[in-house]
């Protein structure tokens, strides 16, 4: 799994989003680091646990709540080379949440195949 | 070991900072290394040597200060968090015009792949928060 990075081998970065994208301000931050990282040519992952699916949920209008809507930067990922995305099966189907309802392709996992991901990083970084 | 540290809550509104201290503080004690320390999100708020808490209560940022210049800690604050929450140094203040700084001694603020090279060259990233 781990690649070759610039500086010698690679770490497994997995970020773990598991709050609501509105709300509070650490879905939106959590992007900002993922971005930042994307320079450093680690060995990326980011999971979806939790409220976290709502983040990658199609059609989203947050005008009413005069705060911006960052889920189309999850489409940018693919450009910076971020591919691997986990989403809780769990968490999706308690909230009546499918692959088809979400912005970006992800890979849908138990929460038991999820918990063997996080086994498997070097760095965990959740918000 | 060398150690990173994460802090990604405020000052006495939550116990992530005081924890986040307690656990720098020990494994300093037991001779490990501190990479960095890095304060996100409203962890931010622990740099600001504005804050002025109750005589009888502990003085978290002033602890902060105290333990870097002790063991030459890097204290280190994010921009992008930093600016929307207020908190800047002297040249950010200057850049923003803005007629005040309020970084407390110890800190600097810096970018964000401060936060992923501490994940790189740490043995162990320790996150404290919600």
């Amino acid at each position: 799994m781990t690649e070759e990075g610039a500086g010698g081998a690679a770490k497994r970065f997995l970020y773990v989003n598991r709050r609501a994208p509105y709300g509070s301000i650490y879905a939106l931050e959590s992007l900002e680091v993922v971005l930042i990282g994307a320079a450093f040519e680690q060995d990326v992952s980011l999971a979806f646990i939790g409220d976290g699916v709502y983040q990658l949920v199609k059609g989203q209008d947050t005008k009413v709540l005069e705060v911006k809507n960052f889920s189309p930067a999850f489409r940018a990922l693919e450009d910076y080379d971020v591919t691997k995305l986990y989403a809780e099966k769990e968490a999706l189907e308690a909230r009546g949440l499918s692959e088809a309802d979400l912005v970006v392709p992800v890979q849908v996992v138990g929460a038991e195949r999820m918990a063997e991901i996080m086994e498997a990083q070097d760095v965990i970084l959740d918000f | 070991m060398k150690f990173g540290i994460l802090v990604n809550e405020g000052p006495y509104t939550h116990q992530a900072s005081d924890t986040a201290y307690q656990f720098a503080k020990a494994a300093l004690a037991k001779g490990h290394e501190i990479y960095r320390v890095f304060f996100y999100h409203d962890g931010v708020n622990n740099a600001t040597r504005l804050t002025v808490p109750p005589q009888d209560d502990r003085n978290i940022v002033k602890r902060w200060s105290e333990l870097a210049a002790a063991h030459k800690l890097d204290l280190v604050v994010c921009i992008a968090a930093a600016q929307r929450r207020g908190l800047m140094d002297k040249s950010e203040a200057k850049r923003n015009a803005k007629d005040a700084d309020n970084i407390a001694p110890g800190f600097r603020i810096s970018g964000l792949g401060q936060l992923i090279e501490a994940g790189i060259q740490a043995d162990r990233l320790v996150v404290f928060g919600d």
